[in-house]
């Protein structure tokens, strides 16, 4: 059947089950949006600006493990969405990203909207490709699929030029698809896996330590299986909340730089560590020399063979799906008669509760201040745990992580490799679309919100009522954190003046704005706001301006020289 | 230490530099890059020599075995290994020297192919201490202009790259 470039393209978003693409329109895309327009199979989603295309496609896929999809123009429409692009790419995010491109015979021309695409996005995509004849439209797009969702999965770009989508050529969606040059190994090396459940039936002082990777492979059954079965304690990164139940008493919380006493403490000094799809990043371990110190074995489990042994030594690498391997070892230790030292573990634990007394996410309830922790908790408590959070970058950030005690995979949606500010309004539209009746709020701060504010448009259009709550403390508040401890206190340009106020912008863009300025005012405010089901709703907290999050480690410090609360 | 990659790669418009762009964007060093379609025109190989610990090389390989378009990568250097880089190098050759000069490229096992009253263009391979050796030999100031090719690798015996 001989189709034109866009009938191609459509078909081939139909053919993969495509239910939303992200964009906006532009000449270099116009034949692809006519086609969109002739059908109703896949639905578009018109954005107020391309970054926030790549955050939403970016959002919708990590709310429910299907590819994002998102659609721009050449040149302004691809450098708006790089940043969206790099956020995906930093946190494993299978996406598609088709570009509009000019035409073949204008390339190189410095043409009208003209940029270097592929060029560009080069470094931020797991692959891209340029499509220069339309007969290898729909391979190119088959690739796309299947690379952005294969192995460690990533964003792939697709750049169209627009004589492409008007050229005609045979259609035929392949079924499969193979690459030589592209085989991930998947399969965990079944001699690697059993040295691995050697080590951890005999460890004494064990700790798990589980990332994104659980939530990206679906793994979190079988973790929390492994770690129920085995008795150990356990932790989730920032990308992996939610991969072991946040409210199990085997949950020592985050870890890290903002992580808990307990966490980090068993980090660093257990005997044998098991690292479920994590890397080791520089936020988690501190400093990576610090963290070598201790004489502890580690198990790495990833589907990159380059995140093994990256930045930390490991001594069992395990190269595979980590849901796989997690199988595997399973299976092996539920056939095996030998358990853990019962009395080892009980001694580690009791050394866990010891560190758990210090009680290093406590703050002031008695404030006449609204404190954000409270927000969160009061948010945890009126949302029963069990909302999708998207949320931008910053304290606020690391608040929901510490406070929110997410029990389910795929409900904290957050920016953790690149670190958006801009992300969790758009991410939060794609978790609404992509999650129907569930719900969806954004915990932001003034500054973050600012960054994609637009959105609101987007969310009165397609009635996505997702609840802001907006942690204003007037301050970039991260920024002034560090300013504040680490360069005397001299608050170089991050304070937020000439704030727009929320409450009346969020009505002008048609939906509902609050300001809350008193402790007491919060809980009746959230429930009011959650009551409201389909309307967006823009809850303005006026925090605590001089609020740390607590514990921290300092930047180069090791992972066990922490600043608690109580110490300033 | 210094190590050489053999890489096969999809010979696709824009491989080249995925290859080059990891590089810089890792800070890892490129001492020089060859690179040439094969007999399966579908596929270029190429040499990359660079230096790192044994550490960072590893993470060289495989991160160069992360790219889509990368179909195989090997260290020459783990193993017996052949080497040649080729050098095309033009010299002041006049009076007294042209004779001189034509013996050294004799004793270089280099060959002349281009000849001026002035100058000489002197062809030579071997591996990269060779060609120095040459440049050291020669009076600086006779050098015109070199160009290297950066150096080739291939296994020794039956270590084979292909697919």
């Amino acid at each position: 059947m001989q189709l034109t470039g866009a009938e191609i393209v459509i078909r081939c978003l139909q053919e993969e089950g495509v239910e939303y693409v992200f964009g906006y329109p532009g000449g270099a895309v116009l034949n692809i949006y006519d086609e969109l327009f002739k059908q109703d199979q896949v639905k578009h989603v018109l954005v107020r600006h391309e970054q926030g295309a790549a955050h939403a496609a970016d959002g919708y896929s990590r709310s429910s493990h299907k590819i994002g999809v998102c659609l721009v123009t050449s040149g302004p429409g691809v450098t708006n969405a790089v940043t969206g692009i790099a956020t995906a790419y930093m946190d494993s995010i299978p996406m598609v990203i088709i570009t509009g491109q000019v035409p073949t015979h204008a390339i190189g021309q410095d043409a009208f909207q003209e940029c270097d695409t592929v060029g560009i996005t080069r470094p931020c995509v797991k692959h891209n490709f340029l499509v220069k004849d339309p007969a290898q439209l729909a391979v190119t797009m088959k690739k796309a699929f299947y690379l952005a969702q294969t192995g460690r999965p990533g964003p792939v770009l697709v750049d169209i030029p627009k004589d492409v989508t008007q050229a005609k050529a045979e259609y035929v969606y392949p079924k499969t698809i193979s690459l030589r040059s592209y085989n991930p190994v998947t399969k965990g090396h079944a001699g690697q896996i059993k040295k691995a459940v050697q080590l951890l039936l005999e460890a004494q002082r064990p700790m798990v330590y589980a990332g994104g990777g659980v939530i990206l492979n679906n793994a979190s059954a079988q973790l929390t299986r492994l770690v129920r079965l085995l008795g150990f304690p356990c932790t989730n990164t920032l990308m992996g909340l939610g991969g072991f139940p946040g409210t199990d008493p085997q949950f020592t919380g985050l870890p890290g730089m903002h992580g808990t006493y307990e966490s980090n403490m068993a980090m660093q000094n257990c005997d044998v560590l098991l690292a479920v799809g994590s890397r080791f990043d520089d936020r988690v371990i501190g400093n990576p020399a610090h963290f070598f110190r201790a004489d502890r074995k580690i198990i790495h489990i990833d589907i990159d063979p380059s995140s093994i042994s990256k930045r930390v030594k490991v001594d069992v690498p395990i190269v595979g799906y980590v849901g796989d391997v997690l199988d595997e070892m399973l299976k092996l230790i539920e056939s095996s008669p030998q358990r853990p030292d019962a009395q080892s573990l009980k001694e580690w634990w009791g050394q866990i509760k010891d560190w758990q007394r210090k009680d290093c996410l406590k703050y002031d309830r008695k404030s006449a201040l609204i404190k954000p922790q409270y927000v969160v908790e009061k948010l945890y408590e009126i949302t029963g745990g069990d909302a999708i959070i998207t949320s931008d970058v910053g304290q606020h950030q690391m608040w929901v992580a510490q406070y929110y005690k997410f029990d389910k995979p795929r409900r904290w949606i957050n920016s953790g490799g690149l670190g958006t500010m801009g992300f969790g309004l758009p991410a939060a539209m794609g978790a609404i679309l992509a999650n129907p009746g569930a719900t969806v709020a954004c915990v932001t701060g003034e500054a973050s919100i600012q960054m994609c504010i637009q959105e609101l448009s987007t969310c009165k259009q397609y009635h996505l009522p997702v609840k802001i709550v907006n942690l204003n403390n007037k301050y970039m508040g991260m920024v002034r954190q560090w300013q504040q401890f680490f360069y005397g206190n001299r608050y170089a340009e991050s304070y937020m003046d000439a704030l727009p106020d929320f409450t009346k912008l969020a009505e002008a863009y048609g939906h509902v704005g609050m300001k809350i300025e008193k402790p007491g005012d919060v809980e009746g405010a959230l429930r009011e706001a959650f009551k409201l089901k389909d309307r967006l709703v823009f809850l303005d907290m006026i925090t605590d301006q001089s609020e740390n999050v607590f514990p921290m480690v300092p930047g180069g410090k090791g992972l066990t020289e922490m600043i608690l609360a109580e110490e300033l | 230490m210094r190590h050489i990659l053999s890489i096969l790669v999809e010979n696709e418009a824009g491989a080249l530099s995925r290859i080059s762009g990891l590089f810089s964007a890792r800070g890892y060093n490129i001492e020089s890059l060859t690179v040439a379609p094969t007999e399966d025109a579908t596929m270029s190989r190429m040499t990359i020599v660079t230096i790192g610990s044994d550490d960072v090389v590893e993470q060289i390989t495989k991160q160069l075995n992360k790219l889509v378009e990368v179909v195989k990568v090997i260290d020459l250097t783990d193993g017996n290994h052949i080497e040649r880089e080729l050098m095309l190098v033009k010299v002041r050759a006049a009076g007294k020297d042209r004779e001189e000069m034509k013996r050294l490229a004799d004793v270089f096992r280099g060959r002349i192919l281009d000849v001026t009253d002035k100058s000489y263009t002197i062809e030579l391979t071997g591996t990269g201490e060779k060609l120095d050796a040459f440049l050291q030999a020669i009076e600086p100031g006779t050098i015109l202009e070199t160009v290297r090719t950066g150096a080739s690798g291939i296994g020794r015996g039956e270590r084979i790259l292909r697919i």
